[in-house]
């Protein structure tokens, strides 16, 4: 018995597939959801989500979003997402960074600018935590790879 | 037959004509690829968006969900989005737009207003004296969401305070390179297919319906929801369009490209008859003062 999950960022889909378990960051606390759950609709935390198919995990960062659950689907709308093993280690490094320098040089005077560049740093932090915690082997630096 | 020297200005100027377009095609042809990247890379997340929204648009009892999906016993009101390029020289796309839109809501039994997206249509709208209550032109190219989230809020803002009572979304669906059709789309209220209207009346009907458990609180997610992906299907529309106005563009200027040349070849033919007559009048004309000369 499989539930089907779909993983949807802006910009694509970033995972599609019958799995067993998906266990999401909703507002209210994680929330596991097995086949035949009863039907959800959560706003979705800064977090992770764990996805188990045949014993195997795999890990998706998720920046927000909107995921709705039917007894047979889970789609989850994240306003980003990615698959932790696709993380570049350096870019997000370097986008913290550059967040963190521009916000300690003063709180830019435009809100939006404000709100994008600290989504930006939250977004960041939220990518290297997930990969050095859950990433095997620990922190990897990607331009050491390929 | 016009002059040779009239001939060969016109076949200049045709040649001239062709150079703009193919400049055109070319640029379009570059356009397009982006836009489509842009089209298709959003295209998944809008319509599991939409999907979301039926789905809270099935939930036993929606008229008491959120405003937005309240369904009014009276429509007085309708509100067309139309959505259609800033430039001409895409073809039939500006004026496909215009006359679906036209044909749908021409005989509406209620009072039509409008949102125009683009110059062009602003312009056809305004032409044929409709009321316009927004114009939005000169949208950057491949916009992001907060370029546009205005017009989804104008919109949605109309219909919350009651200034129309049903919104449609007018639009061009880009299906590939060679086929976009206009269409038509109902954003609000959300409308069921009659295959759900009869799966909600069962589950009225069969004791207690799914209803969803909302996280963390109904009124509190449907309001981030609802006009979020509502805005979203308007941007989504834009994207769809603005690949078509490209996709059309190209596919124009490269038949304006051939029609330029087929004339002018045909012009060159005309103009090389024109001369070779003129050069054997010329000798004929020598040849018989000649003989003249002679026969003396």
């Amino acid at each position: 018995m499989t539930i089907r999950c779909e993983i949807v960022s802006q910009d694509r889909t970033v995972f599609a597939g019958d799995v067993d378990i998906v266990v999401l960051p909703g507002a209210g606390g994680e929330m596991g959801i097995l086949p035949k759950h009863a039907p959800v609709l959560t706003t979705l935390k800064y977090g992770v989500v764990k996805i188990r198919k045949n014993g195997k995990e795999e890990l998706f960062t998720v920046a927000g979003g909107v995921a709705e659950v039917q007894p047979d689907i889970v789609t989850i709308l994240a306003d980003a997402a990615e698959n932790v093993d696709e993380i570049d280690v350096a870019r997000a490094e370097a986008a913290r960074t550059r967040a963190e320098e521009i916000l300690a040089k003063g709180v830019p005077a435009d809100t939006d600018a404000y709100l994008a560049m600290e989504a930006a740093l939250r977004k960041s932090n939220l990518r290297l935590e997930a990969v050095s915690r859950y990433r095997k082997g620990g922190t990897r630096v990607s331009t050491s790879e390929h | 037959m016009a002059s040779a020297r009239e001939m060969k200005l016109r076949i200049k100027s045709v040649k001239n004509i062709a150079q703009v377009t193919r400049a055109l095609e070319t640029v379009s042809a570059s356009k397009v690829r982006k836009a489509v990247n842009a089209v298709t890379a959003t295209r998944s997340y809008a319509t599991k968006a939409w999907q979301v929204l039926k789905h809270v648009a099935e939930q036993p009892g929606r008229d008491s969900l959120h405003p937005l999906l309240v369904e009014r016993k009276k429509v007085r009101n309708t509100l067309v989005v139309v959505i259609t390029g800033d430039r001409g020289l895409a073809g039939a796309y500006n004026s496909n737009v215009i006359r679906y839109a036209s044909q749908r809501f021409d005989k509406n039994t209620v009072p039509v207003k409008y949102v125009a997206i683009g110059r062009k249509g602003r312009d056809l709208l305004y032409r044929r004296r409709k009321e316009l209550l927004g114009e939005f032109s000169n949208l950057p190219a491949a916009p992001s969401f907060f370029d546009v989230s205005a017009i989804g809020r104008l919109v949605v803002d109309a219909y919350k305070n009651g200034e129309v009572d049903e919104v449609f979304l007018v639009y061009t669906n880009f299906i590939n390179m060679a086929r976009q059709t206009a269409t038509v789309k109902k954003l609000l209220p959300l409308e069921l297919t009659d295959e759900n209207r009869v799966q909600d009346f069962e589950q009225h009907h069969n004791g207690p319906a799914a209803a969803y458990d909302y996280e963390p609180d109904q009124s509190i997610i449907l309001d981030e929801i609802i006009p979020r992906f509502t805005a979203l299907q308007v941007y989504q529309a834009i994207l769809e369009s603005q690949a078509s106005e490209h996709a059309a563009r190209m596919v124009a200027m490269h038949a304006a490209t051939d029609n330029a040349k087929d004339l002018a070849g045909a012009y060159q033919l005309a103009y090389n008859k024109v001369r070779q007559q003129g050069i054997t009048n010329d000798i004929l004309d020598i040849v018989g003062g000649a003989e003249a000369l002679s026969a003396k």
